[in-house]
């Protein structure tokens, strides 16, 4: 396992949190040096989103500590909390563009949101993030108008727009085309390396993330179960690791459902006995 | 949408808006009843038919105030009417107010005839002069039974 | 089993009860959200003058067409009853003070809440679903400040607006009626209705009823959208939520309102 080097930008100790009753993530730990683009994998709905709002402060922890900067994130007031996040962007999941701009309203939101620069200058910072993502022709489009790939790399110009230390990107590879994957995986890396930002991404695509990213976490059942760097995460014998990075059907993760016993279920057994079936 | 043809729409809007205000204001309703210009007065009626308050007191069929007010005299026995009269027009003492009706169904008034005196009716007076309302049943019961010319205290 | 049901019934009936105070007490504390973080609303009167377009102008044509034929019918109606009695010259007195008291504030409120109230609800509970809000969240920019607060405050301004376009329509389309159709001299019309319709007590509270009502509906219908469940369904039910609420809200409130104005006379 290689070690991270010291500068911490995101530390989560001991996280615990639950909606209601449902315990979402049970104790995670992870960091986020600066500099590097670090993924966070794992199955559907294992917390890997709450992760992300947990570091944006849109939830709060009920057990650890999330520090982002050396800041407790839950110790921060409503002021506090708005100042920390213009230094984050954020890529949802689905890329939620303001359905009613056009993409260059789009991207120049924050900058009239939070800024007083000239109509002139937010033209061309804007112009200049479009061009980043390859998209300077579509500034005068509606989000309704753009394909899906090309929404998520607005959507991504839109969270770099204010130069951010840290972007987060919520499943930027979902329901995309090999083409368009690639052209955001691509995309994400250049963006952190040009901005020299630190970049998290929750994902499940393991073979784009092994391509761009310094660093792997992977979490199931709301606990890490594995982590390294690609070429560890390849050569990588953890059961559940080796299941995700193969994609294997079965494993610690299993494929079927707890049930009842299959014969049982179709009546062609007359023992009534449950059994979970372990196939 | 562009935001000029926007703001254009909306300042439209705006404009219409009011003008449908000052419309109700002043074609629908005559502004309000002015409250420092107008004295009030008193009359005692025997019965006041079907005087409600907010009934307009005419003068030659002109509009010059509204019973503001209506209560019951325990004492006396007699219905008192507040009229409250724009202090443009000036009456004589002994006007005479009686209580009409417009038309056979029509809205029911109070009018004011000037007297000959030559002190003026001020606030808080009484007007002594006053006709009671008529009220239709006895009308028709008196001419059912021939007795029209009797006084119309009779039962 | 009987007891059973009944106790069933009850639970039913309380967990309803505390569904409706929850949600009553939420909007409240909503309410209060959307006031105190209305600075932007004022300050950046662009965004207000957007909203006030979407709600107060796109209602426009039909609240005017429906003044027009709510007014042409009670002219009708109006006059066919006042004719028994030989007072159709009276006719512009109903129509306006029905219009002005009555009428122009409720109906137009229906169908503010309808039109606008509905829309401005499946607009934001749709930038909930599609984590609009959440992303503006995250920009540091607050969803009330700057979605909720401008979609409230031109609600507050049209409504009274749209009242009084909704009443003048319904009274001209009296005057259309009674003049060109029925045949009464105009100036009876006009000089009865002024002689009757009193501006403090029939117009004023037909203006302070509305703006009341542009509050109502304003508040439901954001907070409606704002709470609405993130899906298409969720909105879906949000905005009847907002069409049915809206309504009973206006005429309970109605019967409050005139109830007081009628006493305070």
């Amino acid at each position: 396992m290689s070690t991270l080097p010291d500068s911490l930008l995101v530390e989560i100790e001991n996280v615990d949190f639950a909606y209601g009753k449902r315990a979402i993530l049970k104790g995670i730990s992870l960091t986020v040096p600066r500099g590097k683009v670090v993924a966070i994998m794992g199955g559907s709905g294992c917390g890997k989103t709450t992760l992300l709002r947990l570091i944006g402060g849109q939830l709060i922890a009920s057990k650890g500590t999330v520090r982002v900067n050396d800041q407790d994130v839950a110790s921060l007031d409503r002021e506090g909390m708005y100042q920390m996040r213009r230094k984050m962007g954020m890529l949802f999941q689905f890329g939620a563009l303001f359905t009613d701009m056009n993409v260059f309203d789009n991207i120049a939101f924050q900058l009239r949101e939070h800024t007083d620069l000239p109509e002139d200058m937010i033209r061309d910072l804007v112009l200049m993030k479009l061009n980043a993502v390859g998209l300077r022709g579509t500034a005068k489009l509606f989000p309704s108008e753009l394909s899906g790939g090309m929404a998520r790399r607005v959507a991504l110009a839109r969270a770099a727009v204010l130069d951010p230390t840290l972007i987060m990107y919520d499943e930027p590879f979902a329901g995309l085309d090999p083409i368009s994957l690639a052209v955001v995986g691509q995309t994400i890396r250049k963006l952190n390396d040009a901005l020299g930002a630190t970049s998290i991404v929750v994902t499940h695509d393991v073979v784009e993330s092994l391509q761009i990213v310094d660093y792997l976490y992977f979490i199931s059942d709301g606990k890490i179960v594995g982590q390294g760097t690609p070429d560890e995460i390849r050569a990588s014998t953890e059961p559940y690791v080796k299941q995700f990075v193969h994609a294997e059907m079965d494993g610690p993760v299993p494929f079927h459902y707890p049930a009842k016993d299959y014969a049982v279920d179709l009546n062609l057994s007359t023992s009534t006995s449950l059994k979970k079936s372990v196939s | 949408m562009e935001r000029k043809t926007m703001d254009f729409w909306v300042g439209l809007f705006i404009l219409m808006g009011f003008a449908a205000l000052l419309m109700l204001a002043l074609r629908v309703s005559i502004g309000s009843d002015h409250v420092e210009n107008t004295y009030s007065v008193e009359a005692r009626f025997e019965n006041i038919g079907g005087l409600k308050a907010k009934a307009p007191v005419k003068s030659a069929g002109v509009l010059i105030g509204r019973v503001t007010n209506i209560h019951f005299d325990n004492e006396k026995f007699q219905a008192v009417a507040t009229l409250t009269l724009d202090k443009r027009y000036i009456f004589p003492k002994d006007s005479s107010a009686s209580i009409l009706t417009s038309g056979l169904l029509g809205e029911v008034y109070i009018g004011l005839d000037a007297g000959g005196d030559d002190k003026k009716l001020v606030a808080g007076d009484k007007i002594k002069l006053t006709q009671s309302a008529v009220v239709l049943e006895r009308l028709i019961g008196q001419l059912m039974f021939g007795k029209a010319a009797e006084g119309a205290d009779k039962k | 089993m009987i007891t059973q049901n009944l106790g069933k019934a009850i639970r039913n009936l309380g967990a309803r009860g505390i569904e409706t105070i929850w949600r009553g007490g939420a909007m409240a504390r909503f309410f209060w959200l959307v006031l105190t973080q209305s600075g932007m609303s004022f300050r950046r009167i662009g965004l207000s003058i957007r909203e006030i377009y979407f709600s107060g102008v796109m209602s426009l044509v039909i609240i005017m067409v429906s003044g027009l034929f709510i007014g042409m019918v009670l002219g009708l109606q109006g006059f066919e009853t006042l004719q028994k009695y030989g007072a159709e010259e009276t006719m512009g007195v109903l129509v306006a003070l029905s219009l002005v008291r009555e009428l122009g504030p409720v109906v137009t409120a229906l169908l503010f809440a309808s039109r606008a109230g509905s829309a401005i609800t499946a607009e934001i509970g749709l930038m909930k679903a599609t984590e609009q809000l959440k992303a503006m969240d995250m920009m540091a920019v607050d969803p009330i400040a700057r979605v909720v607060a401008p979609r409230f405050w031109a609600g507050v301004v049209s409504m009274p607006l749209l009242a009084a376009l909704f009443s003048s329509m319904g009274i001209f389309g009296g005057y259309i009626v009674g003049t060109v159709l029925v045949g009464i001299d105009s100036g009876v019309f006009w000089s009865n209705m002024q002689a009757a319709v009193d501006f403090r007590y029939d117009v004023m509270s037909g203006i302070v009823k509305s703006i009341v009502f542009g509050i109502a509906i304003s508040v439901i219908a954001t907070f409606e959208g704002f709470d609405a469940e993130p899906t298409a369904e969720g909105v879906s039910r949000a905005t009847t939520r907002t069409v049915v609420t809206s309504a009973l809200t206006v005429l309970a409130l109605d019967l409050m309102l005139t109830g007081f104005m009628l006493r305070s006379l």
